[in-house]
């Protein structure tokens, strides 16, 4: 990825974004689909598209998904 | 599945958890122990992105998952089954520790709240310092728009969190805000400064459309 590619990517913004308080309600939900291997971002694209953008969320999300599958 | 459409395991948590005294207080004590088991975890997994360190660490898991247990007590009666038991549990934990670890970021914080330090924001975006010199106008424009372009309370998150690097939580908790009011801060802003860039033509209007 170029340094411009890089830039424009943090700076795009994707309308489906639920943002933090719709993706955090449902979080625990999302992570039994995605540790049960269902199509989570299928089921949930708006919280899908937060939890790539926004890095607190994303990290929640990893770390709930680490708890829940015993890693 | 049971009757109410709950899994075994959580059936039984919440069986467990509404029984009598002993096998109540039992209970507890075994998903107390993996709420620590999991904030410990947590919290190691997160250490190379935080300036907390040693015992203060170890201190923030055991306060985690204390507070994340009084949560869950308190909202057991929430609980609607969506996910299985443990994973709607776990989410308390796990966001204790973002929120704890976001506060005791001020304790020893690696830079200033308002400090500005635009000279980093190319390695901000990971620009490879060999081509600072190409991307200098560029990032003028940035600094420009966040300037000129941007609300004062949309310039001061959004320099805080991308120029000076600081941890959206820890923002949040320095400026009594939630995450989701930060985030959106920073929402507008990322999509106010790009249609800047488009309109003067540093970046082509593809892809997404912006809201």
């Amino acid at each position: 990825m170029s340094d411009l590619e890089r830039l424009d990517r943090f700076l795009r913004t994707d309308p489906r974004d639920v943002g933090c308080d719709e993706a955090m309600a449902v979080l625990h939900i999302y992570a039994d689909l995605v540790a049960g291997g269902e199509d989570a971002a299928g089921r949930y694209p708006g919280v899908a598209a937060h939890l790539l953008s926004c890095g607190p969320c994303g990290e929640d999300f990893a770390g709930l998904l680490q708890a829940v599958t015993g890693g | 599945m049971t009757a109410e459409g709950l899994d075994e395991e959580s059936a039984a948590w919440l069986r467990r958890l509404g029984a009598g005294e002993s096998e109540r207080l039992a209970a507890e004590r075994e998903l107390h122990a993996r709420l620590v088991r999991i904030a410990l975890a947590e919290v190691r997994r997160r250490s190379a992105s935080t300036p907390v360190t040693g015992q203060e660490l170890d201190d923030i898991a055991h306060q985690a998952a204390d507070d994340a247990m009084v949560a869950i007590l308190a909202k057991l009666g929430s609980f609607r089954g969506e996910s299985r038991f443990i994973t709607w549990a776990y989410r308390f934990v796990i966001l204790e520790v973002s929120s704890k670890l976001g506060r005791h970021y001020w304790r020893n914080p690696p830079v200033a709240l308002d400090a500005g330090q635009w000279e980093r924001l190319p390695d901000r975006f990971g620009i490879d310092p060999a081509r600072h010199a190409e991307t200098a106008g560029l990032l003028a424009e940035v600094r420009r728009v966040v300037e000129e372009e941007l609300t004062a309370h949309q310039r001061r998150i959004f320099t805080a969190i991308v120029v000076d690097g600081i941890p959206l939580d820890a923002l949040a908790a320095r400026l009594g805000l939630q995450r989701g009011a930060i985030y959106k801060v920073t929402f507008d802003a990322r999509r106010k400064i790009r249609r800047a860039l488009v309109a003067n033509g540093y970046l082509e209007e593809t892809g997404l459309e912006q809201r």
